[in-house]
């Protein structure tokens, strides 16, 4: 049995697990088997995390935050988590591999999931001319045309990025005015390749092997047009990832994990909670990181007040995961 | 071990005339989730050397077999055989989707 497991790898998790490894709590990070890392990962230039006054990457700064963890002790774990049990003194943390750990605390730092349109083509043509990245994908665009969905500060990055490589880029927005920032909005209206589609939603994606053109429904009128694409860039909003802890966890009206007042601390003793699976406002990689580090100092303080019998069973044990069971 | 590259030049000789199936990972430097599919296909690819083959490709330095074959987003993972593209996986995925992706030709 663990002290602590950290579910996630993004700046919350990596910072909480710097803490609690600093603490000698010998923390076990679940960092998932393709997305560790973050959403840090699909980033180019990350100029606003202090300490860095040229900018770095942010896959960089994501491997430096993991090698900062390793050097004081934490160990990784490349694997999902499926299924977590979090009621009672001893928490259940199970694998895609079937593994079970068991810990006497648990933080639970999985960042938010990008929101999807939910049409029926969105899914089939994902890959496909349909993508949630433009940083990943929009260098495949050279010279075509392509529309950008939403209305926020990503929504119109994703935009301005794209003009460096596509020859038109339609910004589809269902309200006539944007929730962008002002600076954000004043550089995409004055670049020519970007053209607005006011009132307008996605109704339809074309193509066959791939997105050949898009069906869109004012939200005025009803009038019904379409626009040739080669691409289909989705960009309206994350969900906290909180599937996992459904019917454990109290959530906030905003759908994050609660947690009280300035602390990481949900409904369950033992259950911490960090990054942006708790944050509806603020959604950056510095806030992610401080509320790991209270994470962390919680998770702490509450192992320091466990029975010494419960912790002696924790500590200095080698991890035994357990075969699944059948 | 790790994946051997093709390139625009080899590509017919090493992927459409091969023997075996074999799977063509397009990936770029700058793409984060390729580095992190790149060494489970390592495993898979080790695992099951007597059934499939798998390269690289990257689509930076050999834009042409990328535009041929319509890759917009990375990675992309297409299965060869005889020619003809046989299956087209997109995106990182944990060993076990994989695997199960590529179940016909692991068999
Ligand atoms: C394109 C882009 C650019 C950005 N640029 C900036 C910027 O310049 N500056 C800035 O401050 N912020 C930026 N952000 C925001 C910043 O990335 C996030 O606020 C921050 O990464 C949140 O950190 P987190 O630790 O809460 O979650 P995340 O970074 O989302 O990490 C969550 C992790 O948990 C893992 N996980 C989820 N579920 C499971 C599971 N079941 N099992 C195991 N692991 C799991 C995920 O794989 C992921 O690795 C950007 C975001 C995007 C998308």
């Amino acid at each position: 049995m663990r002290q602590v497991i950290i579910v996630g790898s993004g700046p919350a998790a990596y910072t909480a697990a710097i803490y609690a490894a600093r603490a000698d709590l010998a923390p076990l990070v679940i960092a998932s088997s393709v997305e560790f890392g973050g959403e840090l990962m699909k980033t180019t230039e990350v100029e606003n995390f202090p300490g860095f006054p040229e900018g770095i990457m942010g896959p960089e700064l994501m491997t430096k935050m993991q090698e900062q963890a390793e050097r004081f002790g934490a160990e990784l774990v490349y694997d999902d988590v499926t299924k977590l049990e979090l009621e009672g003194e001893i928490k259940r943390v199970h694998l895609g591999s079937g593994e079970v750990h068991e810990a006497l605390a648990v933080i639970y730092a999985t960042g938010s999931a990008y929101r999807k349109l939910g049409l029926a083509d969105e899914e089939r043509l994902s890959g496909y001319g349909v993508s949630w990245c433009a940083t990943c994908d929009g260098a495949f665009f050279r010279q075509k045309k392509v529309a950008v969905v939403g209305g926020g500060d990503s929504a119109l990055e994703e935009a301005t990025f794209l003009t460096r490589f596509a020859d038109t880029v339609y910004l589809v927005h269902r309200r006539e005015e944007l929730r962008a920032s002002k600076a954000m909005q004043e550089r995409a209206f004055a670049d020519p390749k970007i053209e607005f589609l006011w009132n307008q939603e996605v109704a339809h994606i074309y193509g066959d092997e791939k997105v050949t053109g898009m069906g869109l429904v004012s939200t005025v009128d009803g009038t019904e047009t379409t626009k040739d694409l080669d691409g289909l860039f989705v960009a309206i909003g994350a969900d906290p990832r909180t599937h996992l802890v459904h019917g454990q966890l109290e959530l906030a009206p905003e759908g994050t994990v609660a947690v009280r007042g300035r602390s990481s601390m949900t409904n369950l003793e033992g259950v911490f909670a960090a990054g942006d699976v708790v944050d509806p406002s603020y959604k950056q990689a510095i806030t992610a990181a401080g509320s790991g580090c209270v994470a962390a100092l919680d998770a702490e303080r509450y192992l320091s007040e466990l029975p010494a019998e419960l912790l002696a069973r924790a500590a200095g044990t080698a991890p035994q995961p357990q075969p699944a069971s059948a | 071990m790790s994946a051997r590259n093709v390139t625009d030049a080899d590509f017919e000789a090493e992927v459409l005339k091969s023997d075996k199936p074999i799977m063509v990972d397009f990936w770029a430097e700058w793409c984060g989730p390729c580095k992190a599919v790149s060494p489970i296909l390592d495993r898979i690819a080790e695992e099951n050397a007597d059934k499939i083959d798998i390269v690289k490709l990257n689509v930076d330095d050999n834009p042409e077999t990328a535009m041929k074959y319509g890759i917009t987003s990375i990675p992309a993972m297409y299965v060869f055989s005889d020619g003809e593209v046989k299956k087209r996986i997109i995106g990182a995925k944990p060993k076990p989707a994989l695997e199960s992706d590529l179940a016909e030709f692991l068999a």
